[in-house]
């Protein structure tokens, strides 16, 4: 069952690769597939893609190859800088979110979490009794005015020019201010040496750095410093999505690039601005001016029951005890 | 001369009696606990405090707070007082300095345990960031600190001389130690324009500078989205809270040194009774901020802030909430208008009273708000929801606490707490005046 589930997940991703790779080299794509017509039998399947005018074009499935390597190269002082020309953002719909949990999961496994507070959290709503409840999974929102940014004494939490706000565990002080700051509670904190000893084994191990990096936080964490969600840059450099996105088995997350106008769930590619139009897209707190990355449609014509997310819902836990092997 | 060997005889420093010694030994060991309980914060991380994601800081930070507003006393005693022309202030203004001093050399101390990382302090200078409040008080602390320490230590130099000559032949070492002090003082009119005009500078340096400490303080919390902390009557509320606080730490140090050391001549029942009437008007301010905090609010409320205001209220913060407002607020404010209440001993109750309700209300300040988040709280577990401090805080917090004392106490003990050759001059000027 749960090899099958690996399996799909796999499929999905890789499938995703292309699409991402498509999506973002599309007219490369294209030119590539015109350009190799002649020598490929066409399978008769035919691919969506999406030009870099926004149409919709279809093309046999036998011309589509993936581009090789979407590696990015990031020159290690550029992680500040973040990826040129990219906007990362993404959309959570809440029509869809039955509490699954699927991404709180992943993104603990990905990430090493051994704390008690998980990142990426799916929050049980209601803001009055008289409205209806929804699942919310909530994420760092990456705001392109992030009050924690402004309060760090020491430039260790740092907003990037692709959207993400990440930590720099080498340099902070664990001062808490960024915590304190943040609205969305996305932040937590290394109260004690993280306990993280299979990863940091393997690390001795393989003879590698030992630093952890902004940009795959969580490997490892370091004790005494904040840690939050990083909307995965080791995957988006390697043309993957982050974890919860490609863990929903509900298609709740999307992600994708503002200025491509494109947001993709791993199923489903489609246009920011179209989606957000026409589900009526909104942001958490647009009130306070913080201006997140993270976009969410709202809870109407749900397929499920509330309820149903009940089951697995634990009021006081988000990161489950590691299996005893 | 004459009025000189009396002043002498009553002034300068004696040897602790028992009790002194006794006291003295407390402190030290409150403090070897305090940093016996730190060593192990630092080895095993601050999980051994009661802090938690939600609840992300607690007394170390309220009690930073208190640190940074008894040290507004100096401000508020030598500066204030002197501009305004009070000449009772001149038997407080030492004692005054001295309480400053020691509460921001605390204050200073006390932020710097609730880092997790202090082996990274030097990263608040190599990467300094200037819009974070946090650095304008890496700026502001150390430059009070050096402010604070000259107002206490230029108008000692002729006392500093005088005990050099009284100590000479009894105990020839410390004679010395007052000597390499005193800095070559004769008292001769070169160095006296030069100390009056520094002391002078340096007594209104300490105003502007004092005030932005109380200021950049309250900022640390209004510079948040943080219901309860977004607000911006915090500067002003923070700066009349330090005044209450303060002023009440200068009588109950007051008293306590006017008794140990019989200065019953020098600090007089009019001191007290100035004070007192100090300290009422200082709580009355104090309520008029309070109110524009939490009364006005409860009038047009956010559904976060009806959360927060009735904790405070009616909820599980509201007996902490009632007792400083009523116990170190309201009821001393009463007892003061009646000018019995403004003699040493009641005075003495109260100053106490609104010292301890002064700790408290920088923790109603700050811990409630945090644990009432724009999110609610969830997927944690049940204990991260509350907060109330762990023993390890509770060891290093009295430690800090038992430190400034020990610093006031060494300072009393060693330096004359009247300035003799002030009070000399002005009793002279008094007894010329009456001829």
């Amino acid at each position: 069952m749960k090899e099958q589930e690996n399996n799909a997940n796999n499929s999905r991703r890789s499938f995703l690769k292309k699409g991402i790779a498509l999506g973002a080299f599309s007219a490369t794509a294209l030119a590539i597939a015109s350009f190799q017509k002649d020598d490929v039998d066409e399978t008769g399947e035919k691919v969506k893609l999406l030009s870099p005018e926004g149409e919709i074009v279809e093309i046999d499935k036998a011309y589509v190859k993936p581009a090789q390597d979407l590696h990015l190269p990031l020159d290690s002082k550029k992680i500040r800088e973040g990826i040129p020309n990219r906007k990362f953002v993404m959309v959570i719909d809440l029509a869809r979110c039955k509490n699954a949990l699927n991404c709180v999961s992943a993104c603990n496994k990905h990430h090493h979490i051994t704390g008690k507070n998980a990142w990426l959290k799916v929050y049980k709503m209601q803001e009055s009794k008289d409205t209806a409840p929804y699942w919310m999974p909530s994420t760092c929102q990456h705001c392109d005015q992030p009050a924690c940014v402004t309060v760090c004494p020491v430039d260790a939490t740092f907003k990037r020019r692709d959207g993400l706000v990440l930590v720099d565990n080498e340099r902070c002080i664990g001062c808490r201010f960024c915590m304190a700051a943040c609205p969305y509670s996305a932040r937590v904190f290394n109260w004690e040496e993280p306990d993280q000893g299979e990863i940091t084994m393997n690390m001795d191990m393989n003879m590698t750095q030992h630093a952890s990096t902004p940009e795959h936080a969580g490997l490892p964490s370091v004790k005494g410093t904040v840690d939050k969600c990083d909307f995965c840059p080791h995957a988006i450099e390697k043309g993957e999505l982050p974890h919860c996105v490609s863990a929903c088995p509900n298609g709740v997350f999307y992600f994708g690039d503002k200025y491509e106008d494109t947001v993709t769930n791993g199923d489903e590619t489609l246009r920011l601005g179209k989606l957000l139009e026409d589900k009526a897209g909104y942001r958490l707190m647009e009130g306070l001016n913080t201006q997140p990355s993270v976009f969410y449609l709202p809870p109407k014509e749900r397929s499920d029951d509330f309820k149903d997310g009940l089951d697995k819902y634990k009021k006081f836990q988000s990161v489950e005890k590691p299996e005893q092997s | 001369m004459k009025i000189q060997e009396k002043l002498l005889n009553d002034l300068a420093p004696r040897k602790f009696d028992k009790l002194g010694v006794i006291w003295t030994s407390a402190l030290i060991l409150l403090i070897i606990a305090g940093v016996i309980a730190y060593i192990d914060q630092i080895i095993k991380g601050q999980v051994v405090t009661n802090m938690r994601d939600y609840a992300l800081w607690g007394i170390y930070i309220s009690n930073f707070v208190f640190f940074v507003a008894t040290s507004f006393v100096g401000s508020v005693i030598v500066a204030i007082l002197r501009l305004t022309h009070n000449e009772w202030r001149t038997p407080l203004v030492r004692v005054a300095e001295i309480i400053t001093l020691a509460s921001i050399v605390m204050a200073g101390i006390t932020i710097t345990l609730d880092m997790a990382r202090p082996d990274r302090l030097l990263n608040l200078f190599i990467y300094a960031r200037i819009q974070s409040p946090i650095t304008w008080d890496v700026i502001i602390i150390p430059t009070t600190i050096a402010i604070s320490f000259l107002l206490l230590y230029f108008p000692l130099l002729p006392d500093l001389a005088i005990l050099k000559d009284h100590f000479k032949d009894k105990k020839p070492r410390l004679s010395r130690w007052y000597g390499r002090f005193s800095l070559n003082w004769r008292g001769t009119t070169v160095q006296k324009a030069i100390q009056t005009k520094s002391i002078k500078i340096i007594a209104i340096m300490i105003v502007p500078i004092g005030l932005m400490l109380q200021t950049i303080d309250a900022w640390l919390f209004s510079t948040t989205y943080r219901i309860g902390w977004d607000s911006t009557n915090m500067g002003a509320y923070f700066i009349a809270g330090a005044v209450v606080a303060g002023v009440a730490a200068l009588i109950v140090v007051l008293f306590v040194v006017r008794k140990t050391k019989k200065l019953e001549n020098y600090i007089t029942e009019l001191h007290f009774d100035k004070l007192g009437k100090l300290l009422a008007l200082a709580c009355l301010i104090y309520l008029y901020f309070n109110m524009n905090e939490y009364l006005i609010p409860s009038y047009t409320p956010s559904t976060g802030e009806e959360i927060h205001l009735k904790t405070l209220f009616t909820g599980s913060y509201s007996f902490l909430f009632w007792l400083v407002t009523i116990g170190g607020l309201i009821l001393p404010v009463l007892f003061l208008l009646f000018k019995k209440g403004r003699k040493p001993l009641p005075m003495f109750f109260i100053g106490l009273v609104v010292v301890i309700c002064s700790w408290w209300k920088r923790y109603i300040i700050i811990t409630p708000t945090l644990l009432h988040p724009f999110l609610p709280i969830q997927g944690v577990p049940e204990s991260w929801h509350h907060y109330f401090p762990s023993l390890h805080e509770w060891l290093i917090t009295i430690a800090t606490l038992a430190m400034a004392l020990l610093i006031i106490t060494i300072l009393v003990r060693y330096l004359p707490v009247v300035p003799i050759q002030r009070t000399a001059d002005e009793q002279e000027k008094l007894n010329n005046e009456k001829h």
